[in-house]
Formats: structure tokens, sequence, C-alpha cells
């Protein structure tokens, strides 16, 4: 995103000006930047960094809720437990299943809405409403609304229509469906946003041209749409990855992580929370964060490559 | 024409298709939420017996009214906080040249990415050491962290958008600063301003992680935590319809925003995506 990119001067109009009011000007605008955005800078570095540095420093200790102000400093000793521990990996591996799976479906469904909500003329805004009302709605409501539809125990309308004779929810890959349904109905909207800001960049000009030199549909979106929509892909990728990749409320809901789909979130709130287990919970989350940094990371540099330089920052 | 006719019921079919997917796990919450509790799971969609007990059930309930008074307060201070907070530092870094702007943008992004339960655990320590725990100021912080980095980024978005040439051009027609500012560009600001309201707190509304982790009973506990700890009738049912109704009650206010505001909810929410 706008790592690394820098913006044009938003004062551009002023350069024009001699050089040495010119700096005098800069100079009274830096200070009053800096007044207007020091507020806002100070609460978001005392509000998030405590926390984090916090964490870190907890990860290196052997600390439990139980037994407040009895903390020893035991350096690695708890990302040693954690890396070999079967249940982080587990964990891990559910995450990234989840992830991967539903952003993959999210991506082509968001695809083809975005596709929808450009090109539909009728009641365009209705469309847009509606399409937007489960990105808003509470995930812990969607949770449930999903959970009633997959229950057989609970009546639920899925299982009916499916004709199955079993609880999809009692064993792991049926609740792996109904976790990852959830995410992808929850979350397409907002997939399908991003790109139809993508989409709405794609010059219907071009389209028209290939369309009389005779190019099919298909190809005009593999061949025109698809490459100019890219950095809007790789965009909304980056976003649901990394969203997904935490993903806590839907889990907890559905199964508090049993039938084998306890994500890494889950892993790090029941470490701390439920087992008290300051310490190690601590260097999950650490290691959950990290995590989380490197797949940012490795975005961006994808991004360096695609979305450069055909996109403005102003 | 044959074609265009196809390409034309092929987008309808969507359209339905779209419609149908969105809202049918909210008309299943609904109906559940005017079943009777014996009948909540016969699996029918449409109820045999339609009551509203559920909803007087749930009213009747301390945990969920203060669980609702306790989401609206802690929602709206902390969505308020972050917008005041966020708008001076977002005319700043839509109006003025200073250097880092794209930094902190960036860093701003980041943070609102950053895995929530990863704050908890310490949060959770400090909290109960000094008296937060279970307490509105105790959310309040904590949803600053996500509320104060969003609202820069879609405020920034907005402001960048307003033509600010109005505020001198309105000066040279004489105007004085401070009628410029509220008759010219108040009024511009405005809308944007709103938008980023709505969308901070519709993520506060939504938060789950630290509802659940710092909080503990009707005097801080939000609604989605609270659903999430009804009491069943035993240890092994769900409270199914009280769950469904409360769902549907949260979720109103949501359906009303996003009908009203969906044009500017949209342009809010992905123009600082691709742009930026």
């Amino acid at each position: 995103m706008s790592a690394g990119v820098v913006g044009p001067p938003a004062a551009a109009a002023s350069s024009s000006r001699p050089p040495h009011r010119l700096s005098d000007r800069v100079r009274a605008e830096r200070k009053l930047a800096f007044y207007l955005v020091a507020p806002a800078v100070i609460v978001m570095i005392a509000v998030t960094a405590y926390p984090i540095i916090a964490t870190i420093v907890l990860s290196l200790q052997k600390a439990s809720l139980d037994e407040p102000g009895k903390n020893t400093f035991i350096g690695l000793d708890n990302y040693g437990y954690v890396f070999t521990a079967h249940l982080f990996w587990m964990d891990l591996i559910h995450t990234a299943v989840i992830t991967v799976v539903s952003v993959s479906i999210e991506l082509v469904l968001g695809m083809l809405l975005a596709l929808a909500m450009h090109r539909v003329i009728f009641a365009r805004g209705l469309l847009r409403s509606i399409a937007l009302v489960p990105y808003a709605i509470v995930a812990v409501v969607a949770a449930y609304a999903w959970q009633y539809s997959w229950s057989l125990d609970n009546g639920g309308w899925i299982p009916r229509l499916l004709g199955l004779s079993g609880d999809p929810l009692s064993h792991q890959f049926g609740t792996y469906v109904a976790i990852i349904f959830t995410e992808v109905w929850k979350n397409t909207p907002y997939m399908a946003l991003l790109l139809l800001a993508g989409l709405s960049l794609v010059p219907d000009e071009l389209l028209e041209a290939a369309k009389v030199d005779g190019a099919s549909a298909w190809q005009r979106f593999t061949k025109i749409t698809l490459p100019l929509m890219k950095p809007a892909i790789l965009v909304a990728l980056l976003f649901r990855t990394l969203d997904a990749f935490r993903i806590f409320d839907v889990i907890y809901i559905f199964s508090q992580g049993a039938n084998n789909t306890a994500t890494l979130s889950q892993l790090s709130y029941s470490t701390l929370l439920e087992r008290l287990n300051l310490g190690l919970g601590s260097a999950v989350s650490v290691v959950l964060f990290l995590i989380v940094g490197l797949i940012a990371f490795v975005f961006i540099k994808g991004f360096g490559a695609a979305a450069n330089p055909g996109i403005e920052t102003n | 024409m044959s074609v265009k006719a196809r390409q034309r019921s092929g987008w309808s079919l969507a359209f339905v298709v779209v419609i149908v997917a969105s809202l049918v796990p909210v008309f299943w919450l609904l109906m559940l939420s005017l079943k009777t509790p014996a009948s909540a799971t016969d699996g029918s969609f449409i109820p045999h017996h339609w009551t509203l007990d559920n909803y007087r059930d749930i009213f009747n309930q301390s945990v969920f009214t203060a669980a609702l008074r306790n989401s609206i307060g802690i929602g709206l201070i902390a969505t308020t906080l972050a917008v005041l907070l966020a708008s001076s530092a977002a005319y700043a870094i839509a109006r003025l040249d200073f250097p880092h702007k794209q930094t902190i943008l960036a860093v701003a992004l980041m943070v609102t990415l950053f895995p929530q339960v990863s704050l908890v655990g310490p949060l959770y320590n400090l909290w109960r050491q000094i008296g937060l725990f279970n307490t509105w100021l105790g959310l309040i912080i904590p949803y600053l962290t996500f509320a104060l980095p969003l609202a820069i980024f879609v405020l920034s978005t907005f402001f960048r958008e307003i033509p600010w040439e109005l505020e001198q051009a309105a000066q040279i027609d004489g105007a004085t600063p401070f009628q410029a500012f509220t008759k010219v560009i108040a009024p511009l600001a405005m809308p944007g301003l709103a938008t980023t309201f709505i969308i901070v707190f519709l993520i506060c509304w939504n938060d789950f992680v630290f509802a659940i982790s710092l909080t503990a009973t009707n005097a801080a506990m939000t609604v989605p935590a609270a659903i999430a700890q009804f009491p069943g009738v035993s240890q092994f049912t769900q409270p199914i319809g009280d769950i469904a109704a409360a769902a549907i009650v949260v979720t109103i206010p949501v359906m009303v925003l996003v009908l009203l505001f969906q044009r500017r909810i949209v342009a809010g929410l992905t123009a600082g995506a691709v742009k930026g």
C-alpha cells in the first residue's frame, strides 16, 4: 500500500513562490501539521505500543495470571515449548486451511459480485445495500445464524436440504465447511467492494475497442480487466488474508475449537485466559503477529513489482 | 438481440442469487426468534406458532438490557474520541505538506490489521491490577487501537476530495475565516465525518475479542459477549430463541445504517484501499 510510495506534496501550488518565503512557509506548515497529527499519533502509540511491548516481555517470562508478581525470566523457553508443541502446529494448519480456502473462494465470488454490481443497471443501490448486510452484521450474529442453519440437532435447514442423516457439526470436516461458509458469506461483500473500486478504474473505451477487434468476453476479462485490476486484487487479498488469519469470533461461537478446528487466535486466547498461562500465551501471540507481519511483508514485496508505477497516491 | 436478452436474464439471476444468499441466514434467525421454545428446533422456515415471547424474555433480563446500554455507550464514546482525534490528523495529512505522512498512514493501516488477541493478555493483566477490568474505560481504550487508525485512514481519504480552494474563494468574497470555515468547509466535511463515524461505530459494535476477555458482568459486557454467554435451560441446551432474538435486535441498527448510507459506506471503505 502506502509503504514506500511517496505522494506528491499536497501544497505543490506553493512551489512557484520565491525560495526564501517557501522555506518559512514550509516550516510553519510542518509545525502546524505536527501539532495536528501529534495527539492522534501519541494516543495510537500509547494504546497499542504498551500491550505489544508487554506481550513481548511477558513471552520471555514464566508468568501465570494465578500468581501475579512471581514472574521469572526464562529466555526463549516459552518459544521452545510453543514450537515443539503438537497443538501449535495443528492450530497453525487449521488457521492456514481456513484462511487459504475461504480467501480463495471469496476472491472468485467477490469478483463475480463486483462484476454484477458494476454491470447491473436496475436497482443498483438496493443490490449494494443488501450485499453490504453480511459485511456489516456483527460477526457473532453471523456465526450463530450459520451455526443454527448447519446444526442438525438444532433443526437447521441445511442438513435437511442436503438430506444428511448425521450432524455436520459433529465432525471436523463438517465443522470446517460450516466455518468456511460463514467466513465466505460474511467477507465476500468486502472483497467485492475492494475489487469493485479496481474495476471502476478499467476504462470502458478499452473494452469496447477490444470488442470491436473481435475479443470474446472471456478474452476481454483475462487480457484487459484482470491485468489492470492486479493492484486492487493484491490489496483485497492482503486485507482479507490478514483478517482471516486472526479469525476468532466465528470459531469461538461454532466450536470453541472443538472438532479440531481451533485456530492460533483461539489457542492464544485459551492459553491466556482459560489456562491462565500469561508467559506461554504471550509467546503464542508474538508468533501470531510475526506470521501476520511475514504475510504482509510477502504481499508488499509482491506489490512493489505489480502495483507501480501505474498507481497514483493522491 | 437474443445475446443481449440472455445477458440481461443472466444478470437478473445474479441479482436474485445475491439477495437470497445475503438475506437467508438473517431471515432464518428472524424466524427462529419468533418461534416458541418447544418448536425452535422443528426445522421449518415459517413458525407454526408465532410468538414475541423471546423478545419479551430478553428485554426482561438485565443481562441483555445492560449489555445493550454498554454496547451503545462504549461504542459512541470510543467512536467520538477516535473521530475527534483523527479529524485533526486527517486534515493535516490531506492538506499540509510534511515528512513521514505516508509512514503515518501505513502504520495506521498495519495497526488495523493487527491480530487483536495478541493485545489481550497484558491488557487483562494490567486492567485487573489498576481496576480497569470490567469497566467502560477498560474497553474504550482497546477499542481505540483499531478505531483510531481506521478513522485516520478513512477520513484522510475523504478530506483529500474536498475542494479546499473554496475556502480562499469565500474569503476573497468577503467572508471571515470563521465564516469560510462554518459556511463552506464544514458542510463539505460533514458527510465524510458522518460516514467515518458510522463505519467506526459498526466496527466497535462488532467487537468480540476484547469484550469477551476484558469484561465479566453487566457493568461493561457488550451485546456480542453477552449473547455468547446467555444462560441455557440446562448446561447442554442453548437458549436458541433468546439468542436469535438478541441477534436480531443488534442487527436492526446495522441494517438501518447500511440501507440509509450504503453509497457513502461503500465510498469510505474502498476509496483509500485502491488509491493509497
